[in-house]
């Protein structure tokens, strides 16, 4: 497929992502403003960062009057999860891929981004992943802006709806192979069922979500890895 | 504290954790649990993040239950990424218009 083709492709997938962070990044810019930061300001921490919970997390510490240490570390623990997805990744580039690709694909390294590229048969297209990032790093950073800026303009339905979304292209990605290959179900069908407890069980509640998604991710992918390897090659169940 | 260095601050520390793997981690790795453990880790944490907060996004959760089965109904008739979150947003809608 050419560069150009796949840029494309990268393209259409990367619209309904940026449509659905453009709504979220509403939320987020009215928190920036809450917390004192000038729309301009917002939207360049979200042009910068393109992290919800840790932009969300940092804007909160300033407003509380935190310094710029603080600021770092919580970056580094709301986005932790983030060092797991690059390890993924790192294995998903081709041996011959120049290394800028990295340090460009890493820059906008999101959940969705990373859910997206990662589910593609095969090595990391570096075209289909800027196509990708093309629509959703302006849609966050936009959002962000008319957030801090206009409020609460969307409609709270709307709002609702579309955050759904997001979560609507995560089954997308973790379904199909659930249904080829039970080891993956079996992941997915923990992962439900554990993170749920962790929610609802009132002494887990209190543990971030960020840690959450950290431990559960940990410990799940490495019962499955121990119980289930992945062989060279993948019969379907 | 000066909120334009404070945001490079954030921005730094965000970009560090993204990149260090993706720099430090250049060459295939070998060791079969590893990989096996890396082949999990997307399953595992987008369906972390996804159930239940999913249930949660929304203003009853009777939509955002109803927004999590049909994406599950669409995505394992093989529905592309667009079309089951377009449906998602949709019975998330729907259901709130009915109940709300």
């Amino acid at each position: 497929m050419s560069k150009t083709i796949l840029f494309g492709k990268g393209i259409r997938d990367g619209i309904p992502i940026g449509l659905g962070y453009f709504a979220v990044a509403f939320a987020l810019g009215i928190a920036a403003g809450e917390a004192g930061f000038s729309a301009a300001q917002a939207a360049t921490a979200s042009l910068l960062c393109n992290a919800s919970a840790g932009e969300y997390a940092a804007f909160s510490l300033y407003a509380a009057g935190a310094g710029y240490a603080e600021a770092a570390l919580m970056e580094i623990v709301a986005n932790a999860r983030y060092l797991l997805m690059s390890c993924t990744l790192s294995q998903k580039f081709a041996p011959n891929s120049p290394f800028f690709h990295r340090l460009l694909v890493g820059f906008d390294l999101t959940d969705e981004i990373f859910a997206v590229n990662v589910s593609r048969d095969g090595y990391l297209e570096p075209a289909y992943a800027y196509g990708t990032m093309l629509p959703t790093i302006p849609g966050w950073a936009i959002g962000t802006f008319i957030g801090a800026l206009a409020g609460n303009l969307l409609p709270e339905f709307a709002v609702s709806a579309l955050s759904v979304g997001l979560f609507g292209m995560f089954l997308a990605i973790v379904v199909p192979p659930a249904i080829k290959r039970r080891a993956v179900a079996a992941v997915v069908a923990a992962s439900f069922a554990l993170s749920s407890v962790a929610r609802f069980v009132p002494v887990l509640a209190k543990i971030s979500p960020g840690i959450v998604t950290i431990v559960l991710t940990v410990a799940i992918s490495l019962a499955a890895a121990i119980i289930k390897p992945v062989p060279e090659v993948w019969d379907e169940d | 504290m000066n909120p334009w260095i404070y945001i490079l601050v954030m921005a730094a520390a965000t970009y560090a954790v993204r990149i260090l793997p993706l720099i430090l981690i250049r060459g295939e790795i070998k060791n079969r649990t590893v990989r096996s453990f890396l082949y999990y880790v997307p399953y595992a944490t987008l369906s972390v993040m996804t159930v239940p907060a999913i249930i949660e996004a929304t203003r009853t959760p009777w939509a955002g239950t109803a927004a999590l089965v049909i994406g599950i109904v669409l995505a394992a008739r093989g529905a592309g990424l667009l079309k089951v979150a377009v449906a998602c947003c949709l019975a998330a809608l729907i259901v709130e218009a009915l109940i709300i």
